[in-house]
Protein backbone atom coordinates (compact mmCIF):
# COMPACT_ATOMS: atom_id res chain seq x y z
CA UNK A 1 0.00 0.00 0.00
CA UNK A 2 1.18 3.40 -0.79
CA UNK A 3 1.84 5.84 2.62
CA UNK A 4 -0.78 8.43 2.75
CA UNK A 5 -0.17 11.64 1.24
CA UNK A 6 -3.12 13.28 0.93
CA UNK A 7 -4.52 15.58 3.94
CA UNK A 8 -6.07 18.52 4.53
CA UNK A 9 -4.80 21.98 4.86
CA UNK A 10 -6.86 23.22 7.89
CA UNK A 11 -9.76 22.46 10.16
CA UNK A 12 -11.99 25.10 8.60
CA UNK A 13 -11.36 23.85 5.20
CA UNK A 14 -12.23 20.20 6.51
CA UNK A 15 -15.59 21.49 7.65
CA UNK A 16 -16.15 23.85 5.05
CA UNK A 17 -15.96 20.66 2.18
CA UNK A 18 -17.79 18.99 4.89
CA UNK A 19 -20.43 21.14 4.70
CA UNK A 20 -20.49 21.64 0.92
CA UNK A 21 -20.09 17.46 0.88
CA UNK A 22 -23.92 17.51 2.48
CA UNK A 23 -24.74 21.13 1.27
CA UNK A 24 -26.81 20.32 -2.25
CA UNK A 25 -28.93 20.81 -4.35
CA UNK A 26 -32.09 18.92 -2.21
CA UNK A 27 -31.08 21.43 0.63
CA UNK A 28 -32.79 24.52 -2.05
CA UNK A 29 -35.31 22.43 -3.82
CA UNK A 30 -35.90 18.76 -2.07
CA UNK A 31 -36.55 20.12 1.48
CA UNK A 32 -39.08 23.44 0.97
CA UNK A 33 -41.26 20.11 -1.75
CA UNK A 34 -41.10 17.98 1.01
CA UNK A 35 -41.78 20.27 3.56
CA UNK A 36 -45.10 21.34 1.28
CA UNK A 37 -46.18 17.76 0.46
CA UNK A 38 -46.13 16.90 3.82
CA UNK A 39 -48.66 19.38 5.72
CA UNK A 40 -46.09 22.57 6.13
CA UNK A 41 -45.46 23.41 9.45
CA UNK A 42 -46.46 19.75 10.78
CA UNK A 43 -42.86 18.70 9.11
CA UNK A 44 -40.41 20.76 10.71
CA UNK A 45 -41.01 19.15 14.20
CA UNK A 46 -40.11 15.46 12.98
CA UNK A 47 -37.77 16.78 10.74
CA UNK A 48 -35.64 18.29 13.75
CA UNK A 49 -36.50 15.05 16.02
CA UNK A 50 -34.61 12.78 13.40
CA UNK A 51 -31.64 15.22 13.03
CA UNK A 52 -30.90 14.41 16.53
CA UNK A 53 -32.05 11.07 16.85
CA UNK A 54 -30.60 9.92 13.29
CA UNK A 55 -28.76 12.66 11.62
CA UNK A 56 -26.37 13.73 14.38
CA UNK A 57 -26.00 9.34 15.10
CA UNK A 58 -25.29 8.98 11.28
CA UNK A 59 -22.45 11.50 11.41
CA UNK A 60 -20.60 10.78 14.54
CA UNK A 61 -21.02 6.90 13.03
CA UNK A 62 -19.35 7.86 9.60
CA UNK A 63 -16.77 10.32 11.15
CA UNK A 64 -15.79 7.90 13.35
CA UNK A 65 -15.30 4.94 11.19
CA UNK A 66 -13.97 6.80 8.53
CA UNK A 67 -10.84 8.25 10.81
CA UNK A 68 -10.60 4.63 12.30
CA UNK A 69 -10.10 3.24 8.75
CA UNK A 70 -7.80 5.82 7.96
CA UNK A 71 -5.77 5.28 10.96
CA UNK A 72 -5.17 1.66 9.24
CA UNK A 73 -4.61 3.24 5.67
CA UNK A 74 -8.18 2.92 4.33
CA UNK A 75 -9.86 5.77 2.52
CA UNK A 76 -12.73 4.07 1.08
CA UNK A 77 -15.27 2.01 2.33
CA UNK A 78 -14.88 -1.48 1.47
CA UNK A 79 -11.76 -1.80 3.40
CA UNK A 80 -12.57 0.60 6.03
CA UNK A 81 -15.86 -1.78 7.10
CA UNK A 82 -13.95 -4.23 6.35
CA UNK A 83 -11.52 -3.82 9.33
CA UNK A 84 -14.18 -3.24 11.81
CA UNK A 85 -14.96 -6.99 11.93
CA UNK A 86 -13.18 -10.42 11.47
CA UNK A 87 -15.81 -11.53 8.79
CA UNK A 88 -14.83 -10.87 5.55
CA UNK A 89 -18.45 -9.90 4.07
CA UNK A 90 -18.55 -6.44 5.20
CA UNK A 91 -16.29 -5.27 2.52
CA UNK A 92 -18.86 -6.05 0.35
CA UNK A 93 -21.33 -3.74 1.93
CA UNK A 94 -18.65 -1.34 1.68
CA UNK A 95 -18.53 -1.57 -2.06
CA UNK A 96 -22.28 0.53 -1.66
CA UNK A 97 -19.66 3.80 -0.52
CA UNK A 98 -18.01 3.80 -3.71
CA UNK A 99 -20.73 2.56 -6.35
CA UNK A 100 -23.52 4.65 -4.97
CA UNK A 101 -21.18 8.03 -5.63
CA UNK A 102 -20.38 7.12 -9.49
CA UNK A 103 -23.63 6.63 -10.00
CA UNK A 104 -24.73 9.34 -8.59
CA UNK A 105 -22.07 11.56 -9.48
CA UNK A 106 -23.46 10.78 -13.13
CA UNK A 107 -26.70 12.12 -12.78
CA UNK A 108 -25.62 14.68 -10.18
CA UNK A 109 -23.08 16.31 -12.44
CA UNK A 110 -25.75 16.69 -15.33
CA UNK A 111 -28.24 18.81 -12.78
CA UNK A 112 -24.80 20.85 -12.17
CA UNK A 113 -24.83 21.31 -15.72
CA UNK A 114 -28.15 22.90 -15.86
CA UNK A 115 -27.13 25.46 -13.55
CA UNK A 116 -23.97 26.31 -15.27
CA UNK A 117 -25.77 26.60 -18.58
CA UNK A 118 -28.89 28.56 -16.50
CA UNK A 119 -26.36 31.02 -15.32
CA UNK A 120 -24.86 31.86 -18.77
CA UNK A 121 -28.71 32.13 -19.76
CA UNK A 122 -29.58 34.59 -16.93
CA UNK A 123 -26.60 36.78 -18.13
CA UNK A 124 -26.96 36.81 -21.89
CA UNK A 125 -31.10 37.56 -21.11
CA UNK A 126 -32.39 34.50 -23.23
CA UNK A 127 -35.30 34.36 -20.22
CA UNK A 128 -36.43 38.17 -21.03
CA UNK A 129 -39.54 38.74 -21.72
CA UNK A 130 -40.54 34.86 -21.91
CA UNK A 131 -43.77 34.11 -20.63
CA UNK A 132 -44.21 31.50 -17.64
CA UNK A 133 -44.76 29.01 -20.27
CA UNK A 134 -42.19 29.90 -22.81
CA UNK A 135 -39.86 29.48 -19.73
CA UNK A 136 -41.29 26.08 -18.62
CA UNK A 137 -40.75 24.84 -21.95
CA UNK A 138 -36.84 25.59 -22.39
CA UNK A 139 -36.55 23.67 -20.10
CA UNK A 140 -38.18 20.90 -21.86
CA UNK A 141 -36.03 21.90 -25.20
CA UNK A 142 -32.70 21.92 -22.89
CA UNK A 143 -33.38 18.32 -21.85
CA UNK A 144 -34.72 17.35 -25.50
CA UNK A 145 -30.91 16.75 -26.57
CA UNK A 146 -31.89 15.80 -29.76
CA UNK A 147 -33.99 18.80 -30.46
CA UNK A 148 -32.43 21.81 -28.61
CA UNK A 149 -33.75 25.03 -29.57
CA UNK A 150 -32.11 26.67 -27.14
CA UNK A 151 -29.77 27.90 -29.97
CA UNK A 152 -26.81 26.45 -28.89
CA UNK A 153 -26.51 22.51 -30.85
CA UNK A 154 -26.31 19.47 -28.19
CA UNK A 155 -25.96 22.29 -25.46
CA UNK A 156 -26.93 20.15 -22.64
CA UNK A 157 -24.47 17.36 -23.56
CA UNK A 158 -21.64 20.31 -24.40
CA UNK A 159 -22.48 21.87 -20.81
CA UNK A 160 -22.44 18.64 -19.16
CA UNK A 161 -18.96 17.40 -20.51
CA UNK A 162 -17.51 21.57 -19.53
CA UNK A 163 -18.86 20.66 -15.59
CA UNK A 164 -17.23 17.02 -16.12
CA UNK A 165 -13.67 18.38 -16.91
CA UNK A 166 -14.60 21.34 -13.84
CA UNK A 167 -14.77 18.24 -11.49
CA UNK A 168 -12.16 16.01 -12.68
CA UNK A 169 -9.70 18.92 -12.84
CA UNK A 170 -10.46 19.99 -9.51
CA UNK A 171 -10.32 16.59 -8.17
CA UNK A 172 -6.78 15.68 -9.93
CA UNK A 173 -5.55 18.58 -7.49
CA UNK A 174 -6.61 16.13 -4.64
CA UNK A 175 -8.19 17.51 -1.37
CA UNK A 176 -6.11 20.74 -1.29
CA UNK A 177 -8.35 21.01 -4.94
CA UNK A 178 -11.44 20.42 -3.09
CA UNK A 179 -10.85 22.28 0.25
CA UNK A 180 -10.38 25.45 -2.31
CA UNK A 181 -13.25 24.76 -3.73
CA UNK A 182 -15.29 24.39 -0.72
CA UNK A 183 -13.61 27.43 0.83
CA UNK A 184 -14.37 29.67 -2.18
CA UNK A 185 -17.80 28.22 -2.89
CA UNK A 186 -19.64 27.79 0.45
CA UNK A 187 -19.27 31.47 1.70
CA UNK A 188 -20.22 32.72 -1.71
CA UNK A 189 -23.43 30.30 -1.58
CA UNK A 190 -24.65 31.28 2.04
CA UNK A 191 -23.96 35.15 0.22
CA UNK A 192 -26.27 34.45 -2.71
CA UNK A 193 -28.53 32.36 -0.33
CA UNK A 194 -29.64 35.31 2.32
CA UNK A 195 -29.71 38.02 -0.06
CA UNK A 196 -32.58 36.19 -2.19
CA UNK A 197 -34.00 34.65 1.30
CA UNK A 198 -34.66 38.09 2.46
CA UNK A 199 -36.43 39.28 -1.23
CA UNK A 200 -38.53 35.89 -0.32
CA UNK A 201 -39.07 36.99 3.25
CA UNK A 202 -39.78 40.74 2.45
CA UNK A 203 -41.99 40.06 -1.08
CA UNK A 204 -45.08 39.82 0.74
CA UNK A 205 -48.11 40.65 -1.51
CA UNK A 206 -45.73 43.50 -3.84
CA UNK A 207 -45.90 40.23 -6.30
CA UNK A 208 -49.63 39.86 -6.74
CA UNK A 209 -51.25 40.55 -10.10
CA UNK A 210 -54.33 40.65 -12.25
CA UNK A 211 -53.80 36.89 -13.19
CA UNK A 212 -52.77 35.71 -9.68
CA UNK A 213 -54.73 38.60 -7.34
CA UNK A 214 -54.49 36.91 -3.83
CA UNK A 215 -50.42 35.64 -4.62
CA UNK A 216 -48.80 36.52 -1.16
CA UNK A 217 -45.20 35.16 -0.05
CA UNK A 218 -46.46 35.55 3.48
CA UNK A 219 -49.06 32.60 2.51
CA UNK A 220 -46.65 30.66 1.31
CA UNK A 221 -44.41 31.21 4.61
CA UNK A 222 -48.01 30.24 6.57
CA UNK A 223 -48.47 27.18 4.99
CA UNK A 224 -44.00 25.99 5.81
CA UNK A 225 -44.41 27.18 9.51
CA UNK A 226 -47.85 26.67 10.67
CA UNK A 227 -47.68 23.88 13.42
CA UNK A 228 -50.36 20.95 12.67
CA UNK A 229 -49.51 18.83 15.13
CA UNK A 230 -52.17 16.45 14.48
CA UNK A 231 -50.05 15.44 11.39
CA UNK A 232 -47.81 14.23 14.31
CA UNK A 233 -49.31 10.79 14.05
CA UNK A 234 -49.23 10.14 10.75
CA UNK A 235 -46.47 7.32 10.07
CA UNK A 236 -45.82 9.76 6.63
CA UNK A 237 -45.00 12.47 7.55
CA UNK A 238 -42.39 11.18 10.00
CA UNK A 239 -41.07 8.62 6.73
CA UNK A 240 -40.30 11.68 4.72
CA UNK A 241 -38.87 13.70 7.65
CA UNK A 242 -36.06 11.02 8.37
CA UNK A 243 -35.88 10.58 4.68
CA UNK A 244 -35.11 13.87 4.30
CA UNK A 245 -33.01 14.27 7.05
CA UNK A 246 -31.07 11.11 5.72
CA UNK A 247 -30.77 12.82 2.09
CA UNK A 248 -29.57 16.00 3.36
CA UNK A 249 -26.22 15.10 5.23
CA UNK A 250 -25.15 13.05 2.58
CA UNK A 251 -25.40 10.10 5.10
CA UNK A 252 -24.77 6.08 3.92
CA UNK A 253 -23.24 7.63 0.79
CA UNK A 254 -19.14 6.66 1.94
CA UNK A 255 -18.09 10.03 1.60
CA UNK A 256 -17.86 11.05 4.98
CA UNK A 257 -15.73 8.17 5.59
CA UNK A 258 -13.59 9.07 2.82
CA UNK A 259 -12.66 12.73 4.12
CA UNK A 260 -12.55 11.64 7.59
CA UNK A 261 -9.96 8.98 7.20
CA UNK A 262 -7.50 11.90 6.56
CA UNK A 263 -7.70 12.88 10.14
CA UNK A 264 -5.53 11.45 13.07
CA UNK A 265 -7.17 10.09 16.26
CA UNK A 266 -6.00 12.45 18.55
CA UNK A 267 -7.60 15.17 16.23
CA UNK A 268 -11.24 15.80 17.32
CA UNK A 269 -14.35 14.38 15.07
CA UNK A 270 -17.31 15.12 18.01
CA UNK A 271 -17.54 18.90 17.25
CA UNK A 272 -16.47 19.09 13.22
CA UNK A 273 -19.32 16.63 12.57
CA UNK A 274 -21.85 18.76 14.23
CA UNK A 275 -20.39 21.85 12.99
CA UNK A 276 -20.36 20.96 9.39
CA UNK A 277 -24.24 19.28 10.49
CA UNK A 278 -25.27 22.41 11.70
CA UNK A 279 -23.95 23.95 9.14
CA UNK A 280 -26.29 22.30 6.57
CA UNK A 281 -28.93 22.55 8.39
CA UNK A 282 -29.21 26.64 8.62
CA UNK A 283 -28.63 26.26 4.72
CA UNK A 284 -31.50 24.18 4.81
CA UNK A 285 -33.95 24.85 7.11
CA UNK A 286 -33.15 29.02 7.07
CA UNK A 287 -32.05 29.82 3.53
CA UNK A 288 -34.05 26.72 1.88
CA UNK A 289 -37.18 27.83 3.21
CA UNK A 290 -37.50 31.13 2.52
CA UNK A 291 -37.05 31.11 -1.44
CA UNK A 292 -38.37 28.87 -3.35
CA UNK A 293 -41.88 28.43 -1.41
CA UNK A 294 -42.40 32.29 -0.72
CA UNK A 295 -41.59 33.57 -4.48
CA UNK A 296 -43.13 31.18 -6.19
CA UNK A 297 -46.61 32.15 -3.79
CA UNK A 298 -45.41 35.73 -4.09
CA UNK A 299 -46.46 35.40 -7.51
CA UNK A 300 -47.98 32.65 -8.57
CA UNK A 301 -50.11 32.07 -5.35
CA UNK A 302 -50.36 29.05 -2.96
CA UNK A 303 -52.87 27.19 -5.00
CA UNK A 304 -50.58 27.07 -7.75
CA UNK A 305 -47.32 26.14 -5.58
CA UNK A 306 -49.41 23.52 -3.80
CA UNK A 307 -50.40 21.63 -7.28
CA UNK A 308 -46.53 22.55 -8.61
CA UNK A 309 -44.41 21.97 -6.15
CA UNK A 310 -41.57 19.82 -7.47
CA UNK A 311 -37.69 19.85 -8.69
CA UNK A 312 -38.55 21.59 -11.73
CA UNK A 313 -39.71 24.79 -10.35
CA UNK A 314 -36.07 25.55 -10.07
CA UNK A 315 -35.54 25.84 -13.28
CA UNK A 316 -38.95 26.28 -15.05
CA UNK A 317 -40.43 28.89 -12.70
CA UNK A 318 -38.13 30.65 -11.27
CA UNK A 319 -36.25 32.52 -13.87
CA UNK A 320 -39.90 33.49 -14.92
CA UNK A 321 -40.28 35.26 -11.46
CA UNK A 322 -36.78 36.40 -11.29
CA UNK A 323 -38.44 38.44 -14.60
CA UNK A 324 -40.47 40.43 -12.45
CA UNK A 325 -37.78 42.18 -10.54
CA UNK A 326 -36.91 43.93 -13.46
CA UNK A 327 -33.98 43.77 -16.01
CA UNK A 328 -30.52 44.56 -13.73
CA UNK A 329 -32.27 42.63 -10.80
CA UNK A 330 -33.50 39.58 -13.00
CA UNK A 331 -30.01 38.96 -14.48
CA UNK A 332 -28.73 39.09 -10.85
CA UNK A 333 -31.50 37.16 -9.32
CA UNK A 334 -30.55 34.41 -12.32
CA UNK A 335 -26.95 34.56 -11.19
CA UNK A 336 -27.44 34.14 -7.69
CA UNK A 337 -30.11 31.41 -7.43
CA UNK A 338 -28.23 29.41 -10.12
CA UNK A 339 -24.70 30.12 -8.92
CA UNK A 340 -25.47 28.91 -5.71
CA UNK A 341 -27.35 26.03 -7.01
CA UNK A 342 -24.20 25.52 -8.62
CA UNK A 343 -21.99 25.80 -5.50
CA UNK A 344 -24.23 23.59 -3.67
CA UNK A 345 -23.85 20.66 -6.82
CA UNK A 346 -19.85 21.31 -7.04
CA UNK A 347 -19.29 20.70 -3.52
CA UNK A 348 -21.09 17.64 -3.34
CA UNK A 349 -20.22 16.00 -6.99
CA UNK A 350 -16.42 16.68 -5.57
CA UNK A 351 -16.67 14.39 -2.54
CA UNK A 352 -18.45 11.84 -4.68
CA UNK A 353 -14.64 11.51 -6.59
CA UNK A 354 -12.67 11.02 -3.27
CA UNK A 355 -13.80 7.37 -2.53
CA UNK A 356 -12.99 6.23 -6.03
CA UNK A 357 -9.76 7.65 -5.95
CA UNK A 358 -9.03 6.82 -2.31
CA UNK A 359 -9.98 3.21 -3.31
CA UNK A 360 -7.82 3.56 -7.21
CA UNK A 361 -4.18 4.77 -4.37
CA UNK A 362 -4.81 2.59 -1.28
CA UNK A 363 -5.48 -0.61 -3.46
CA UNK A 364 -3.70 -0.14 -6.95
CA UNK A 365 -1.34 2.24 -6.43
CA UNK A 366 -3.14 5.14 -8.95
CA UNK A 367 -2.10 8.73 -8.34
CA UNK A 368 -4.17 11.74 -8.26
CA UNK A 369 -4.50 12.42 -12.00
CA UNK A 370 -5.30 8.75 -12.89
CA UNK A 371 -7.70 8.69 -10.17
CA UNK A 372 -9.72 11.52 -11.26
CA UNK A 373 -9.57 11.00 -14.81
CA UNK A 374 -10.61 7.66 -14.41
CA UNK A 375 -13.69 8.69 -12.74
CA UNK A 376 -14.31 11.24 -15.08
CA UNK A 377 -14.75 8.88 -17.82
CA UNK A 378 -16.76 6.42 -16.02
CA UNK A 379 -19.27 9.03 -14.71
CA UNK A 380 -19.14 10.61 -18.71
CA UNK A 381 -20.11 7.00 -19.81
CA UNK A 382 -22.14 6.00 -16.98
CA UNK A 383 -24.16 9.77 -17.39
CA UNK A 384 -24.66 10.28 -21.37
CA UNK A 385 -27.58 7.69 -20.99
CA UNK A 386 -29.14 9.94 -18.33
CA UNK A 387 -28.35 12.74 -20.64
CA UNK A 388 -29.94 11.11 -24.19
CA UNK A 389 -32.47 9.23 -22.48
CA UNK A 390 -33.52 11.78 -19.62
CA UNK A 391 -37.40 11.89 -21.08
CA UNK A 392 -37.07 8.16 -21.12
CA UNK A 393 -36.62 7.70 -17.88
CA UNK A 394 -33.03 6.58 -17.21
CA UNK A 395 -32.40 10.28 -15.10
CA UNK A 396 -34.85 9.01 -12.28
CA UNK A 397 -34.26 5.41 -12.27
CA UNK A 398 -30.65 6.07 -11.55
CA UNK A 399 -31.72 8.54 -8.86
CA UNK A 400 -34.19 5.86 -7.26
CA UNK A 401 -31.63 3.02 -6.65
CA UNK A 402 -28.50 4.65 -6.54
CA UNK A 403 -29.45 7.97 -4.78
CA UNK A 404 -32.37 6.73 -2.59
CA UNK A 405 -32.29 2.68 -2.08
CA UNK A 406 -28.49 2.22 -1.94
CA UNK A 407 -27.62 5.10 0.95
CA UNK A 408 -30.67 3.60 3.10
CA UNK A 409 -29.05 0.12 3.13
CA UNK A 410 -25.86 1.02 3.65
CA UNK A 411 -26.36 3.41 6.50
CA UNK A 412 -28.79 0.63 7.74
CA UNK A 413 -25.45 -1.95 7.26
CA UNK A 414 -22.81 0.39 9.09
CA UNK A 415 -24.63 1.32 11.76
CA UNK A 416 -25.58 -2.45 12.88
CA UNK A 417 -21.57 -3.11 12.45
CA UNK A 418 -20.60 -0.02 14.26
CA UNK A 419 -23.24 -0.34 17.24
CA UNK A 420 -23.59 -4.12 17.42
CA UNK A 421 -20.77 -6.07 15.96
CA UNK A 422 -17.60 -3.63 16.33
CA UNK A 423 -19.74 -3.05 19.81
CA UNK A 424 -20.81 0.41 21.16
CA UNK A 425 -17.93 0.34 23.87
CA UNK A 426 -15.62 0.65 21.11
CA UNK A 427 -17.40 2.99 18.97
CA UNK A 428 -18.16 5.48 21.92
CA UNK A 429 -14.56 5.50 22.78
CA UNK A 430 -13.67 6.05 19.10
CA UNK A 431 -16.21 8.70 18.43
CA UNK A 432 -14.93 10.69 21.94
CA UNK A 433 -11.03 10.57 20.46
CA UNK A 434 -9.18 14.17 20.70
CA UNK A 435 -13.36 14.99 21.11
CA UNK A 436 -13.45 18.78 21.65
CA UNK A 437 -17.01 18.71 23.34
CA UNK A 438 -18.57 15.80 25.34
CA UNK A 439 -21.03 14.46 23.57
CA UNK A 440 -23.81 13.62 26.03
CA UNK A 441 -23.99 9.70 27.17
CA UNK A 442 -28.00 9.38 26.31
CA UNK A 443 -26.37 9.57 22.85
CA UNK A 444 -24.46 5.92 23.82
CA UNK A 445 -28.04 4.29 23.81
CA UNK A 446 -29.66 6.72 20.85
CA UNK A 447 -26.60 5.65 18.56
CA UNK A 448 -26.95 1.24 19.54
CA UNK A 449 -31.19 1.27 19.70
CA UNK A 450 -32.70 3.91 18.11
CA UNK A 451 -30.49 4.75 14.96
CA UNK A 452 -30.69 1.55 13.58
CA UNK A 453 -34.65 1.57 14.55
CA UNK A 454 -35.13 4.32 12.66
CA UNK A 455 -32.90 3.29 10.07
CA UNK A 456 -35.23 0.35 9.65
CA UNK A 457 -38.57 2.15 9.98
CA UNK A 458 -37.10 4.21 6.79
CA UNK A 459 -36.08 0.68 4.75
CA UNK A 460 -38.82 -0.84 5.74
CA UNK A 461 -41.29 1.93 4.75
CA UNK A 462 -40.16 2.09 1.39
CA UNK A 463 -39.61 -1.53 1.20
CA UNK A 464 -43.65 -1.92 1.74
CA UNK A 465 -45.28 1.40 0.81
CA UNK A 466 -48.71 1.06 1.45
CA UNK A 467 -50.95 2.06 -1.52
CA UNK A 468 -51.75 5.46 -1.75
CA UNK A 469 -49.05 6.02 0.95
CA UNK A 470 -52.18 6.01 3.19
CA UNK A 471 -50.16 3.83 6.81
CA UNK A 472 -53.19 4.12 8.75
CA UNK A 473 -55.37 2.94 6.53
CA UNK A 474 -52.97 0.13 5.53
CA UNK A 475 -52.77 -0.99 9.42
CA UNK A 476 -56.46 -1.05 10.01
CA UNK A 477 -56.86 -3.32 6.73
CA UNK A 478 -53.86 -5.51 8.07
CA UNK A 479 -55.82 -6.03 11.02
CA UNK A 480 -59.39 -6.68 9.36
CA UNK A 481 -57.83 -9.46 7.36
CA UNK A 482 -57.69 -7.43 4.52
CA UNK A 483 -54.17 -8.02 3.67
CA UNK A 484 -51.46 -4.75 2.63
CA UNK A 485 -51.73 -3.50 -0.68
CA UNK A 486 -48.35 -2.26 -2.17
CA UNK A 487 -47.86 0.98 -4.08
CA UNK A 488 -46.60 1.37 -6.65
CA UNK A 489 -43.74 3.38 -5.53
CA UNK A 490 -42.87 0.59 -2.88
CA UNK A 491 -39.40 -0.94 -3.79
CA UNK A 492 -41.24 -4.15 -4.10
CA UNK A 493 -43.34 -2.72 -6.69
CA UNK A 494 -40.71 -0.85 -8.67
CA UNK A 495 -38.40 -3.92 -8.89
CA UNK A 496 -41.74 -5.77 -11.15
CA UNK A 497 -42.37 -2.42 -12.87
CA UNK A 498 -45.74 -2.37 -11.97
CA UNK A 499 -46.56 0.77 -12.15
CA UNK A 500 -45.59 0.85 -15.97
CA UNK A 501 -47.74 -2.56 -16.61
CA UNK A 502 -50.35 -0.79 -15.09
CA UNK A 503 -49.71 2.00 -17.22
CA UNK A 504 -49.68 -0.26 -20.56
CA UNK A 505 -52.37 -2.28 -19.68
CA UNK A 506 -54.32 0.72 -19.58
CA UNK A 507 -53.00 3.00 -22.22
CA UNK A 508 -55.62 4.65 -24.94
CA UNK A 509 -53.96 3.24 -27.78
CA UNK A 510 -51.49 0.75 -29.40
CA UNK A 511 -49.14 3.88 -29.86
CA UNK A 512 -49.26 4.83 -26.13
CA UNK A 513 -48.34 1.42 -25.62
CA UNK A 514 -45.82 1.21 -27.71
CA UNK A 515 -44.24 4.55 -25.76
CA UNK A 516 -44.45 3.23 -22.25
CA UNK A 517 -42.93 -0.87 -23.67
CA UNK A 518 -40.00 1.52 -25.11
CA UNK A 519 -39.79 3.42 -21.75
CA UNK A 520 -39.92 0.05 -19.95
CA UNK A 521 -36.97 -1.12 -21.87
CA UNK A 522 -34.82 1.87 -21.19
CA UNK A 523 -35.79 1.59 -17.28
CA UNK A 524 -34.46 -1.87 -17.61
CA UNK A 525 -31.22 -0.78 -19.25
CA UNK A 526 -30.52 1.59 -16.32
CA UNK A 527 -30.67 -1.00 -13.76
CA UNK A 528 -28.39 -3.71 -16.43
CA UNK A 529 -26.01 -0.64 -16.25
CA UNK A 530 -26.37 -0.13 -12.22
CA UNK A 531 -26.03 -4.05 -11.24
CA UNK A 532 -23.06 -4.23 -13.57
CA UNK A 533 -21.17 -0.83 -12.29
CA UNK A 534 -22.03 -2.74 -8.80
CA UNK A 535 -20.71 -6.09 -10.09
CA UNK A 536 -17.28 -4.23 -11.20
CA UNK A 537 -16.57 -2.64 -8.25
CA UNK A 538 -16.93 -5.83 -6.17
CA UNK A 539 -14.61 -7.83 -8.32
CA UNK A 540 -12.15 -5.01 -7.72
CA UNK A 541 -12.69 -4.93 -4.27
CA UNK A 542 -12.12 -8.91 -4.62
CA UNK A 543 -8.58 -8.43 -6.45
CA UNK A 544 -7.47 -5.59 -4.12
CA UNK A 545 -8.17 -8.32 -1.25
CA UNK A 546 -6.57 -11.40 -3.45
CA UNK A 547 -3.92 -8.55 -3.24
CA UNK A 548 -3.60 -7.86 0.20
CA UNK A 549 -3.47 -11.56 1.14
CA UNK A 550 -0.76 -12.24 -1.54
CA UNK A 551 1.20 -9.19 0.72
CA UNK A 552 -0.02 -10.43 3.95
CA UNK A 553 -1.75 -7.91 4.37
CA UNK A 554 -4.90 -9.45 5.88
CA UNK A 555 -4.31 -12.38 8.32
CA UNK B 1 -48.02 36.21 8.66
CA UNK B 2 -50.60 34.14 11.23
CA UNK B 3 -49.04 34.65 14.42
CA UNK B 4 -48.22 30.83 15.13
CA UNK B 5 -46.52 30.26 11.82
CA UNK B 6 -44.16 33.31 12.57
CA UNK B 7 -43.65 32.12 16.21
CA UNK B 8 -42.60 28.26 14.75
CA UNK B 9 -40.48 30.20 12.06
CA UNK B 10 -38.62 32.69 14.23
CA UNK B 11 -38.04 29.82 17.17
CA UNK B 12 -36.49 27.36 14.34
CA UNK B 13 -34.68 30.04 13.00
CA UNK B 14 -33.14 31.00 15.95
CA UNK B 15 -32.50 27.49 17.31
CA UNK B 16 -30.82 26.58 14.48
CA UNK B 17 -28.52 29.42 13.71
CA UNK B 18 -27.38 29.97 17.64
CA UNK B 19 -26.39 26.20 17.16
CA UNK B 20 -24.79 26.73 13.83
CA UNK B 21 -22.96 30.37 15.41
CA UNK B 22 -21.86 28.10 18.39
CA UNK B 23 -20.13 25.03 16.96
CA UNK B 24 -18.33 27.08 14.82
CA UNK B 25 -16.77 29.54 16.99
CA UNK B 26 -16.31 26.63 19.16
CA UNK B 27 -14.04 25.48 16.49
CA UNK B 28 -12.66 28.65 15.43
CA UNK B 29 -11.95 29.36 19.35
CA UNK B 30 -10.22 26.07 19.99
CA UNK B 31 -6.80 26.09 19.94
CA UNK B 32 -5.06 23.59 17.77
CA UNK B 33 -3.67 20.08 18.91
CA UNK B 34 -0.07 19.68 19.47
CA UNK B 35 1.82 18.39 15.86
CA UNK B 36 2.39 16.29 14.03
CA UNK B 37 -2.13 16.82 13.75
CA UNK B 38 -4.16 16.54 10.85
CA UNK B 39 -4.07 19.67 8.66
CA UNK B 40 -0.75 21.29 7.25
CA UNK B 41 -1.44 24.75 6.90
CA UNK B 42 -0.16 25.18 10.47
CA UNK B 43 2.64 22.83 10.23
CA UNK B 44 6.10 24.72 10.52
CA UNK B 45 7.88 25.64 7.76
Amino acid sequence: MTAQKEAWGSRVGLILAMAGNAVGLGNFLRFPVQAVQNGGGAFIIPYLVCFLLMGIPLLWIEWSTGRFGGRLGHHSTPFILDSMDKRRFWKYFGVFGIFTNVAVAAYYCYIESWTMSYVYHSVVGTFKGMSQAETANFFKSYVDVAHSTTGIPYEAVIFYIICLCLNTFILANGLKGVEKAAKIGMPLLILFGVILAIRGLTLGTSGANAEHPDASAFEGLNFLWTPQFDSLSNPKVWLAAAGQIFFTLSVGMGTIQCYASYLKSKDDIALNSVSAGFMNEFVEVVLGSCIVIPIAAGYLGLDWVKENAGFGMAFQTMPYLFQQWGEVFAVLAGVMWFGLLFFAGITSSLAMGTPWMGFMRDEFNWGRVKGALSFGVIVLMLGLPTVFFYNQGVFDEYDYWAGTVSLVVFALAETILFAWVFGMNKGWKEINSGGDIKIPTIYKFIIKFVTPFLLLFVFLGSLITPKGNDWQGAFSSLLNGNGWSLDHSSIIMQLSNSGLKEQILNAPDAMAASVLEEKMFYINMARIILLSLFIIISLLVYKAYINRQKKGGIA
Amino acid sequence: MNSSALLLMTMVFVVVFSFTLFFFIKVLRTPDKPEPDSYTDNDPV
